[in-house]
């Protein structure tokens, strides 16, 4: 152990949790969950993550998805409970080396761990109309898919990706969300990206997918 | 000589690169980029482009694109003009045999990734495939507008008039709109993009294609995708309508009719065939029992044997 | 393991084979030895440090083995390797004002403090064939008399511009913006003077001599005087977060030409010299002031003069400099096109029919009409 790492281990007051058992080989494997998610809005992807035990509230699968993700080049914004962690840091700032920020348009990626009370979309960067590309990556993070385990009824998606439309059960979201998720979508090409993070699946909704409305 | 020009341990190990050659900044470097693309289809995503083991222009994006998307259980098919046996389609399937020890594949059904340069395979792709292009010149305005600074304007405010333009005075002069490959597309009706120097024939096979499809150009430096099912529009006008080349014969070795034919050359005395450009697809038909016209023609059988073995010495 | 092979696997390695073999040319003559190149070919070595963009002469000297002596694959061989090295940090800038100097001249003054140290070079030899050096051994080493000048500080004369205020002063740099890298950032436009500076600095040296010939023959004119070009030793320290102090990492040999140019002053400043920047490493001076000339022709916009040449034409030069790209793309044509030679073959052909026809049409029309006459 370096000593750096003891460093910041003694600040968290536990050991420092592992990361990726085999950092090439499952950061592949969970990067191709997130392209098919991306690529197939959503559509459930299962991901393996045996062995990654992150502080709580981060959880195993935004903890593979942070560790496949981030680095040097990636700032990173935490909600309030995850932010409150200094665990988390710990563990985000050892394994990724992705500056932890303040301010949620400064982010390229964020992470909500109380996604019932997560800030608007609109605060993250949404891209400029010359670079879209430079907008937000925001990750939901305890997501239940699948109409029993949500309180909202299912979304339907159209759009790139989706051969025809798609229902899209998934939860929790704060009520305002899909009203949010629709203006985004508008906004086209600019517009941020959404990864939902389950137990042991994900699922992504890229700014190019629209909401149809719901009937009920 | 000074201490520091000494030459250093890794050199002396070739052999030990990192799984598919690429450090692992640098594959999340193009996977992030990868999101962004599939994120806005159509969108050509900047990304800092590494210098490779292998020339710029002889695929360094797809390379990136492969390498950074490559697991261990895929199976990867490498072609070339079509075809598994060109020259740069075995060097580069070595490359990746070499650094990844990947399992590869000339059968474009047993493939879970193909990488192409110049063409799409004749059998309809599946959703667990991936397809990834070599693009040597990404921006589809660029022979219209030079300046990089002017086409991100143009992409922005979707302001194609001007490719519009060159394709109806096309017609005005010649009577034919006469781009016949890298035809320019429409992406999920917004970003006009570069299908890649394909031939024309193929792109209506992009259009709402079961298997994602990522390009990538290295010396350019950009990537990007078009997802499953996109809506691919061919760039055309009312009266004068996108439309694909024709072939008047089937194959000759295989009969195949509708699909893409190279010219072989059998003689100087103006003898010629056409040949399937996919070969897998016609060494495929071939082995079910389709023959040609020309399958029992010696000349033939010379180009036919030629596909399977040696094509260069 | 199942692993595809095909036609043109065997062709490749007989290639392969066959360009060693050739390399090594007549076993009978003894291999070049990487120090004989490091040491004898030090022109070349520098080159291909500098487009190689890293600075290791064995490594270079290796390359240059390699190539045959072709020296743009060599600098491509160099990018390849260095691309796969871990990164520890960046350097503090260099200070050439410290150079430990084996040439310095100005063509601005006839003497100055430290004085003209003309060094090695081929400036005032005259290009006749030296066939003594045909014979195998090149002989006794010639003596060569140094002037002491130890102590003597060698200012930098665009500094002693400066003292006077008649330089532009050196742009200062703002330690909240880090300084641009386009080895880890696609280069987009416009592009800062950090972001062009190390594109040229690792340019061809035939593009941006061409460029430069090209100020002076009046495309974009920059009334370049030579100011001062150095040639010589600097360290190169690294600042160690961990130590809190620089620390040495080594010499590195560089050539550095600042040209001095006229500028007629706007309503926001007083006429003054600006000047073109150039450094390159190694002894290098063709492309040092190169580099300058064409660093000042892009500096148009900040200095408010008309951009007509294309020397000033930002976003043409940096996309258009690199060797490495250059020849990936010309050369990229030797690969087989022949799908899309088709697909030209096949439109050719229908044009050449149409045309025909309708040159047919055309006479049977002149001909009824002459015949209705």
């Amino acid at each position: 152990m370096t000593a750096t790492q003891e460093t910041q281990t003694s600040q968290a007051m536990t050991p420092l949790a592992a990361g990726f058992h085999d950092p090439v080989h499952d950061a592949q494997a969970c990067f191709r969950a997130v392209m098919n998610a991306m690529a197939r809005p959503g559509t459930r992807q299962s991901l393996d993550i045996a062995g990654l035990t992150p502080p709580a509230p981060l959880t195993s699968v935004a903890a593979a998805l942070a560790l496949t993700l981030l680095d040097y080049d990636t700032p990173v914004w935490l909600d309030k409970p995850l932010m409150a962690s200094e665990a988390v840091k710990a563990f985000l700032r050892f394994h990724t080396g992705a500056p932890i920020v303040n301010e949620p348009v400064e982010a390229a990626f964020a992470l909500v761990a109380n996604p019932g009370q997560m800030i608007p979309l609109a605060s993250f960067n949404q891209g400029s109309a010359e670079y879209p590309d430079r907008s937000a990556t925001v990750i939901l993070l305890g997501q239940g898919f699948g109409a029993a385990r949500t309180a909202t009824p299912a979304v339907t998606l159209t759009g790139p990706g989706i051969q025809d439309s798609t229902a899209f059960p998934v939860g929790p979201v704060p009520p305002v969300f899909w009203e949010q998720v629709a203006a985004n979508s508008r906004q086209f090409p600019r517009g941020i990206d959404l990864i939902f993070a389950g137990a042991a699946e994900i699922a992504a909704l890229p700014r190019s997918t629209r909401i149809l409305p719901t009937e009920v | 000589m000074t201490d520091t020009a000494r030459i250093p341990e890794s050199l002396h190990e070739q052999g030990e690169y990192n799984f598919a050659y690429l450090d692992e900044q640098t594959k999340r470097m193009i996977r992030r980029a990868i999101l962004k693309g599939i994120a806005i289809p159509g969108y050509q995503v900047p990304f800092a482009s590494r210098e490779m083991p292998m020339p710029y222009g002889w695929g360094t994006g797809g390379v990136q694109v492969t390498a950074a998307i490559l697991g261990r259980s895929d199976c990867l098919k490498m072609i070339d003009q079509g075809s598994d046996d060109t020259t740069n389609a075995v060097s580069l399937r070595g490359f990746f045999e070499k650094t990844a020890g990947v399992r590869t594949t000339c059968e474009t059904a047993e493939a879970s990734i193909i990488q192409t340069r110049h063409r799409i395979p004749e059998k309809d792709l599946r959703e667990d495939q991936i397809l990834v292009f070599q693009v040597p010149i990404p921006e589809p305005l660029r022979f219209l507008e030079p300046r990089e600074t002017e086409t991100r304007k143009m992409h922005a405010l979707e302001d194609y008039g001007l490719m519009h333009v060159k394709l109806y005075e096309d017609i005005a002069k010649n009577g034919h709109i006469a781009t016949t490959y890298a035809y320019p597309v429409k992406v999920n009706d917004r970003y006009v993009m570069d299908p890649s120097p394909t031939p024309k024939f193929d792109n209506p096979k992009i259009d709402r294609m079961a298997a994602l499809q990522l390009y990538g150009a290295g010396r350019e430096k950009r990537i990007y995708a078009i997802p499953p099912y996109t809506k691919v529009k061919s760039l055309d006008f009312e009266d004068y309508p996108f439309e694909i080349q024709k072939f008047d014969k089937p194959c000759g070795l295989c009969g195949a009719e509708n699909v893409y034919l190279d010219e072989v050359i059998l003689d100087d005395k103006g003898g010629r065939m056409f040949v399937c450009s996919d070969s897998d697809y016609c060494e495929e038909r071939r082995a079910d029992g389709h023959l040609g016209p020309m399958a029992a023609d010696p000349a033939a059988a010379r180009v036919g044997n030629t596909r399977t073995g040696e094509t260069i010495r | 393991m199942y692993v595809a092979v095909k036609g043109g696997e065997k062709a490749i390695r007989n290639a392969h084979k066959l360009t060693a073999k050739r390399r090594r040319g007549d076993t009978s003559v003894p291999a070049l030895t990487l120090e004989q190149i490091a040491q004898q070919l030090a022109h070349s070595v520098a080159r291909v440090m500098g487009e190689g963009s890293l600075y290791d002469e064995t490594l270079a000297a290796l390359a240059i083995k390699q190539a045959r002596g072709d020296l743009i694959e060599a600098a491509f061989l160099m990018r390849a390797y260095r691309t796969t090295l871990p990164r520890f940090g960046y350097s503090t800038p260099v200070d050439t004002g410290t150079m430990l100097v084996e040439r310095r001249i100005s063509a601005t003054y006839k003497d100055l403090p430290g004085g003209q140290v003309l060094g090695p070079t081929f400036d005032y030899s005259h290009r006749l064939l030296d066939f003594a050096l045909a014979a195998e051994d090149d002989g006794a080493e010639q003596p060569v008399e140094m002037t002491d000048n130890d102590d003597q500080a060698m200012p930098r004369v665009t500094d002693l511009l400066g003292d006077e205020g008649l330089m532009e002063p050196d742009p200062v740099s703002d330690g909240g913006t880090p300084v641009g890298d386009l080895t880890r950032e696609p280069l987009s436009f416009p592009a800062d003077r950090d972001l062009r500076l190390q594109n040229l600095a690792r340019g061809d040296e035939g593009f941006l001599l061409a460029l430069a010939y090209s100020t002076q023959r009046g495309y974009g004119r920059t009334h370049p005087f030579a100011g001062e070009i150095r040639y010589g030793e600097v360290e190169v320290e690294f600042f160690a977060e961990e130590l809190g102090f620089a620390v040495t990492l080594g010499a590195i040999k560089v050539t550095e030409c600042q040209m001095v140019n006229q500028f007629a002053g706007s309503a926001q400043a007083a006429p003054t010299f600006t000047r073109g920047y150039g450094l390159v490493f190694g002894q290098a001076e063709r492309k040092a002031m190169s580099m300058s000339m064409v660093d000042r022709s892009m500096r148009w916009q900040e200095l408010g003069e008309e951009p007509v040449a294309p020397a000033q034409d930002v976003e043409f030069v940096l996309s258009h400099s690199d060797n490495i790209q250059a020849t990936g793309f010309v050369e990229h044509l030797k690969l087989p096109h022949y799908v899309d030679f088709q697909a030209e073959l096949d439109l050719v052909h229908r044009m050449r029919t149409e045309w025909f026809e309708k040159r047919e049409q055309q006479e049977q029309g002149g001909a009824a009409q002459e015949a209705a006459q």
